[in-house]
C-alpha cells in the first residue's frame, strides 16, 4: 500500500510537471468541443436569402416574414425577377433563392397546387441540401398552419426525432467523448510506460520489490482520474455551451464511460508492451486507435452507410460501441436495459484486453 | 557470506550466456565483476537480482535462494544502473522519498533519514531542485545514495560510472568505500580497468565463464602483468564472443 501511494504520487508529479502534457490533456477536450460546436458545423445559421416574386401578395409576405424570423435565414433581397440571381450567388450576397411562381397565392388553394422553386449553391452540397430542407420545412409548416389551411395534395411531414433542430452537436458530442478518452488513456498510458523503459528507470523498478501489477495500476490511476475530469468537462461544456440535453441517467452514462476508460487503458498498456520508444508508442496509438476511431466508429460517418467490410471492422472498435451507447443514453434518453448490448460488449472487451496486456507485460519482464 | 553462486548457468535456446560459474562474495566486500560486452556479466547479475531464473545451478543472495524466492531478494538488495536511475522531473528529495516508499519504508523514517543523507552528501540546499538540472557527478552521487537508502545487504552497481570524468569517478569510489565500511556488500560491473584496481577482489568473465578471480595484485602477479588493463587484455583477447 505504501508502495502504491508513493508511486501514484510520483505519476501525478510527472503529469503536473509536464506543462505541455497538461495543456494537451485539458486543452484538447475544450478546443474540440468548441471547434466542433461552432466552427465545424453542418447546420446553417443566418443564411443569406433572396425572395423572388413577380407580385407581392399576402401569402408571400407572410412566408417571407416567417423565414426571416427563423434563426436559419436572413432575407437580404426582395426581387421581382430572377434575372440577376446568378450574379448575387456569384458575389456571395445570397446563398439561397426562393422563387415564387406568378399567381402563387391564388394557385395555393387550387387542386393543382402552386410552385415555389428553391435555388441553392450546389458547390457546397451538404449546406445546400440542409438549407433546402430547412426552407421547405418552413414553407410547408406555414402553409399547413391554420391561416392558410385547406390546400390540396399530400404534404410530407418530416419529423426529426431526438434532434428536432438538426443540431450537429448532438451527433458529435458522443464521438468527441469517445475520441478524447481513448486519446488520453491509451496514448498517455503507453507513452508513460515506454518512457520508463527508454530512460532506464523501468529496470530499477523491476529490481525493486514492486510487483508488476502494482506498477501497472499506479501508472493507470492518474490517467484514469484525468479522463474522468475530461469526461465531466466535456459533459458540462456540451450541456451548458452547446445545449445538448442530458436526457438519460447520468450514472448509467458514467458507468459506461468508466468501462470504456478501462478498455482504453488496457489498449494503452498493450501498445506499451510492443513499442520500444515514446515516438513509436505515440505513432502506434495514432495509427491503431485514432484513425479508426475518427473514421470508422461512426464519429464522422454513419456506420450503416459504410461498405460491409468497414462495418465489420467498426464492430471490433471499442469506440463504436461506446459512442452508440452514449447516443442512446444521453440523446435518446433510453434506459440502461436498452444499452445492455453496449455494456456487455465493452465489458467483455475490457476483461479480454486487460488479461492479454497484463500477461504480455509480465512475459516481457522475463 | 553475502553471495554464494554454485554452477550457475543460463541458457537461451542453444546459446549459453552464463556457463557454470561459481563464486562467493564476503559481507562488506567490494567485488568487481569484469568482462567484455557479451561476456555474460549482465545475465549473471540479473539472475543474482532475482530478475531472471537460472537454467541450472544455485545461488544464495543475502541468505535467500534466488530460485525459490526471487521476490524476497528484491527487498534486501539495492540496484543502480549505468543509465540514470533517477527521475529528472522530480526533485532531489522527491526521488529519495519515492524509492524509499517503493522499498516500503515508513514516511516518518524516510523524512529523518532523508535529512541526514542530504546533509552528508552536501545536497541539503539543493533538495528542492529538479534532478534534471543537477550536474552529472551530483546525479551519480545521489543515485548511489538512493540505491542504498533502504540499507540493503548488497548493492548491485551495473557500470555505474559510464560517461563520467576521472575526478568524479574517484569521488564516487570514495562513496563506495564508505558503504562497504558500513557493512554493505558491493557488487560492481565496470569497463574501466583503473576501477578494477579499487576492488577488493575481481572476477573476469570470458565467453560466459569465469576466466580468473582474485585480488587485483594476485591476478597481476599470476599473469606477470603490470596493470589490470594488461590482465584483462591477456584474458579477453582469445574470447570468441565480442559484443
Amino acid at each position: 500500500m505504501r508502495q502504491l501511494k508513493a508511486f501514484v504520487k510520483k505519476e501525478f508529479l510527472h503529469v503536473f510537471r509536464d506543462s505541455r502534457t497538461m495543456l494537451i490533456l485539458l486543452g484538447i477536450p475544450t478546443v474540440q468541443i468548441i471547434l466542433f460546436g461552432f466552427a465545424i458545423s453542418t447546420e446553417i445559421r443566418n443564411m443569406d436569402l433572396a425572395v423572388v416574386s413577380v407580385q407581392q401578395d399576402e401569402v408571400i409576405r407572410r412566408l417571407t416574414e416567417r423565414i426571416d424570423a427563423s434563426e436559419y435565414f436572413t432575407v437580404r433581397k426582395i426581387l421581382h425577377s430572377s434575372d440577376n440571381i446568378e450574379k448575387y450567388f456569384r458575389d456571395g450576397s445570397i446563398s439561397l433563392a426562393m422563387v415564387f411562381s406568378p399567381g402563387f397565392a391564388d394557385e395555393v388553394f387550387s387542386p393543382e397546387g402552386s410552385v415555389v422553386q428553391l435555388i441553392t449553391d450546389g458547390s457546397n452540397t451538404n449546406t445546400a441540401r440542409a438549407a433546402a430542407a430547412y426552407a421547405s420545412g418552413i414553407i410547408t409548416m406555414e402553409l399547413s398552419s391554420g391561416a392558410t389551411a385547406g390546400q390540396a395534395g399530400i404534404q410530407p411531414n418530416i419529423k426529426m426525432l431526438f434532434n428536432p433542430q438538426m443540431r450537429s452537436s448532438y451527433s458529435f458530442v458522443p464521438g468527441v467523448m469517445g475520441l478524447i478518452i481513448i486519446l488520453i488513456c491509451a496514448m498517455m498510458t503507453s507513452i508513460s510506460i515506454v518512457r520508463e523503459k527508454e530512460s532506464g528507470t523501468m529496470e530499477i523498478l523491476l529490481v525493486s520489490p514492486m510487483r508488476p501489477l502494482v506498477i501497472i495500476i499506479s501508472k493507470m490511476i492518474p490517467y484514469m482520474v484525468l479522463s474522468i475530469v475530461n469526461y465531466l468537462t466535456i459533459l458540462l461544456l456540451s450541456i451548458t455551451l452547446l445545449d445538448v440535453p442530458m436526457t438519460g441517467s447520468f450514472w448509467s452514462l458514467t458507468l459506461l464511460s468508466l468501462i470504456y476508460i478501462i478498455v482504453s487503458l488496457a489498449l494503452g498498456l498493450l501498445i506499451s508492451t510492443k513499442a520500444r520508444t515514446q515516438l513509436a508508442a505515440m505513432l502506434g496509438s495514432g495509427m491503431v486507435l485514432m484513425i479508426p476511431v475518427i473514421f470508422l466508429s461512426g464519429l464522422l460517418f454513419p456506420i450503416e452507410s459504410m461498405p460491409r467490410i468497414f462495418q465489420i471492422v467498426s464492430y471490433i472498435i471499442p469506440a463504436s460501441w461506446y459512442i452508440e451507447g452514449v447516443r442512446k443514453l444521453m440523446i435518446e434518453g433510453l434506459s440502461m436495459s436498452m444499452v445492455a448490448k453496449e455494456f456487455i460488449i465493452l465489458s467483455v472487451m475490457a476483461v479480454f484486453l486487460l488479461a492479454i496486456s497484463i500477461k504480455n507485460f509480465k512475459l516481457r519482464l522475463k | 557470506m553475502a553471495i554464494h553462486a554454485e554452477s550457475l548457468t543460463k541458457r537461451f535456446g542453444n546459446f549459453t550466456a552464463v556457463d557454470n560459474i561459481s563464486f562467493s562474495v564476503e559481507k562488506g566486500e567490494i567485488f568487481g565483476f569484469l568482462g567484455a560486452n557479451g561476456a555474460g556479466k549482465t545475465t549473471a547479475m540479473r539472475m543474482l537480482c532475482g530478475l531472471s531464473r537460472p537454467t541450472s545451478g544455485k545461488a544464495v543472495v543475502a541468505g535467500i535462494d534466488v530460485v525459490k524466492d526471487p521476490e524476497k531478494i528484491k527487498r534486501r538488495i539495492g540496484y543502480m544502473s549505468q543509465r540514470f536511475s533517477l527521475y529528472d522531473d522530480l526533485t532531489v528529495s522527491e526521488n529519495m522519498t519515492l524509492f524509499a516508499g517503493i522499498y516500503g519504508m515508513r514516511e516518518k523514517d524516510i523524512a529523518d533519514k532523508r535529512a541526514a543523507v542530504l546533509t552528508r552528501l552536501g545536497l541539503y540546499d539543493e533538495r528542492d531542485m529538479l534532478v534534471g538540472s543537477l550536474p552529472l557527478g551530483w546525479k551519480q552521487k545521489l543515485a548511489f545514495s538512493v540505491s542504498i537508502f533502504h540499507e540493503p545487504a548488497i548493492v548491485f552497481l551495473d557500470e555505474p560510472t559510464g560517461g563520467v570524468d576521472p575526478v568524479t569517478r574517484r569521488q564516487f569510489w570514495r562513496q563506495i568505500y564508505e558503504a562497504s565500511e558500513r557493512g554493505i556488500t558491493v557488487f560492481v560491473t565496470t569497463h574501466y580497468m583503473d576501477e578494477a584496481e579499487y576492488c577488493h577482489r575481481v572476477s573476469i568473465m570470458v565467453d560466459g565463464r569465469i576466466a580468473a578471480m582474485g585480488t587485483p595484485s594476485e591476478l597481476k602477479a599470476s599473469l606477470g602483468a603490470g596493470t589490470m588493463d594488461d590482465v584483462f587484455y591477456m584474458l579477453a583477447r582469445n574470447a570468441e564472443r565480442i559484443g
